[in-house]
């Protein structure tokens, strides 16, 4: 396959993820125990989700410290150094969510796509719903509907009716949404996009190598970021994106890539 | 100027609307998540590994991990599927399937990282070395409760099983030996258990001869009651000592104890 470097390279990162968890349950590998809302890393360290986490303390709970601890550890990693690189490299849905976008593309779906009246901005509002009824109800309120943890718990510890969960998503973006479980409703993708401003890698577009294809809008699952191209060279800001890389893979002018963070302004 | 300080009217009133709309579909939203939350974590039946904290708080302190099913060496402990009927992703065991086998070490009790399985409740200390050393038989995760209908030793037929298969064998599961009035000539070997020994593994339910188990475990607030403040064991001291907590009891009548033998006549139908 020509184009795919990162999608390849992120598929193997996210199943690789999987099979380390897998191993830990049925095959007693101990380097990554648990799962995605919260790991065992060696038996030495705890990680955790941080947005479960803080539903959690709004439920009304203190927690042990480990946990507090693995929760920072993940939000200085994603706000530091990956950006929201949970959402296209580690997170399995990801992988339900690209497919379904691969078979709107295959199908030409998107030309024929109903205008829906909803707003990107929407899951934010989900993300503090979460809040609020975490506060309400006295207990995490998204762990207890997330499709993301029905998926990883059904793949780590037995599926059961899990897949339901999957199908929900798949049916959701192919027919009713375009991108729409993780780019109008996820709200840890909502929490991640919030946290991901001043990240270190960023995707660079450079404006006098761009011929306007728009190959690039086209596969971005998040296309508003790209609002630059064909107009200046600059950055790609906007906390949403998910360095997924699929941009720069498309992209036959060579005129996207991915670079460091520039605080100064460019010209 | 008329014209546009309507548009600007206008458009301010849209703004309003559209902040009332969003409210309105937040606070929709809110109700219907929040009403499923609060039958999805419903929890009253579910048997949880050793340690775990009183069910209201392990249940908002749970984060679903796993960690301390992939610990289980039995593979007692299952994460809860959609289609069970255990608040979702939360560790629990059947007993009747797989009981908790009380392992010496509880490896599922220390690996948890959010303290919802608390070590604390599971150590004992050596009075005299202050040495803290883990132990099982501390654990309460549910008591073994009888059918005494359904029990074929309180039919007379010789069982126990329950009995033996006991970890705290003749301490929270005793026989009780009674004269078979029926037969005239043999004995009842009753199964009793001892709720404040018994921990609930489930040990008992695993092993009891009955197609569906005339003994199983339930969390402990189901299978226990509580007498209140109004009875006290007078021979008791320690037991006394709950009558300080005891707070008077107000009631709506005001008349106190009415002597309603001597006051009969109201008792009588006035038609009569």
């Amino acid at each position: 396959m020509k184009n795919a470097k990162f999608l390849i390279l992120r598929r193997i990162v996210q199943i690789l993820i999987l099979v380390l968890f897998f191993g830990g349950n049925y095959w007693g590998w101990k380097i990554l125990l648990g799962n995605y809302s919260s790991a065992y890393v060696f038996e030495s360290f705890y990680l955790a989700d941080p947005y479960a986490v803080i539903q959690m303390t709004f439920a009304g709970v203190i927690l042990a410290t480990d946990i507090y601890i693995g929760a920072l550890i993940i939000v200085l990693f994603y706000a530091l150094i990956g950006g929201r690189a949970f959402c296209s490299w580690v997170c399995p849905v990801n992988i339900i969510t690209d497919f379904a976008h691969w078979i709107r593309r295959k199908t030409k779906m998107n030309q024929a796509d109903i205008k829906v009246p909803v707003k990107r901005t929407i899951r934010y509002w989900i993300l503090a719903l979460g809040i609020i009824v975490s506060i309400l109800t006295g207990v995490a309120a998204f762990e207890f509907v997330s499709p993301i943890s029905i998926l990883h718990r059904g793949i780590i510890f037995g599926f059961g009716f899990a897949w339901t969960a999957v199908l929900l998503i798949l049916l959701f973006d192919i027919f009713v949404l375009r991108n729409g479980w993780c780019g109008y409703v996820c709200p840890l993708g909502a929490f991640y996009s919030i946290i991901n401003k001043i990240s270190i890698i960023k995707v660079q577009h450079t404006h006098d190598k761009c011929t306007l294809c728009m190959k690039c809008v086209a596969i971005c699952p998040e296309r508003q970021i790209l609002h630059m191209i064909g107009k200046e060279t600059t950055q790609v800001k906007s906390g949403e994106c998910t360095n997924c890389g699929r941009c720069i893979d498309v992209c036959d002018d060579n005129s996207l890539k991915f670079s460091i963070i520039k605080f100064k302004k460019n010209k | 100027m008329v014209m546009d300080t309507n548009k600007k009217d206008m458009s301010r009133r849209n703004a309003v609307r559209k902040v009332f709309q969003g409210a309105g579909f937040l606070g929709i939203g809110g109700l219907m998540w929040g009403g499923f939350i609060d039958k999805a974590k419903a929890s009253d039946l579910t048997l949880r590994p050793p340690g775990a904290i009183d069910e209201k708080d392990f249940i908002k302190s749970c984060i679903k991990c796993g960690t301390c099913v992939e610990a289980c060496p039995y593979e007692s402990l299952n994460l809860a599927k959609p289609e069970d009927d255990v608040p979702i992703g939360t560790p629990y065991f059947e007993p009747r399937e797989i009981p908790c086998y009380m392992c010496p070490d509880i490896p599922c009790v220390p690996v948890c990282p959010t303290g919802a399985l608390d070590i604390k409740s599971v150590t004992t200390q050596n009075q005299e070395t202050k040495e803290e050393k883990l132990d099982i038989n501390k654990s309460k995760m549910g008591i073994a409760v009888v059918d005494t209908e359904s029990c074929v030793a309180y039919w007379g037929i010789q069982c126990d099983a329950c009995y033996r298969a006991c970890p705290l064998l003749d301490e929270a599961i005793t026989l009780v030996y009674e004269k078979n009035e029926r037969t005239g000539k043999h004995a009842y070997l009753k199964p009793v258990i001892h709720n404040e020994i018994c921990t609930g593994c489930g040990m008992c339910e695993h092993a009891c001869i009955t197609e569906k188990s005339a003994i199983f475990v339930l969390p402990v607030d189901i299978a226990t009651g509580a007498v209140g403040n109004h009875y006290i064991k007078g021979w008791d001291k320690d037991d006394e000592k709950r009558v300080k907590d005891a707070k008077e009891n107000e009631s709506e009548e005001t008349d106190g104890a009415m002597d309603y033998l001597n006051n009969w006549e109201d008792l009588l139908d006035e038609e009569r």
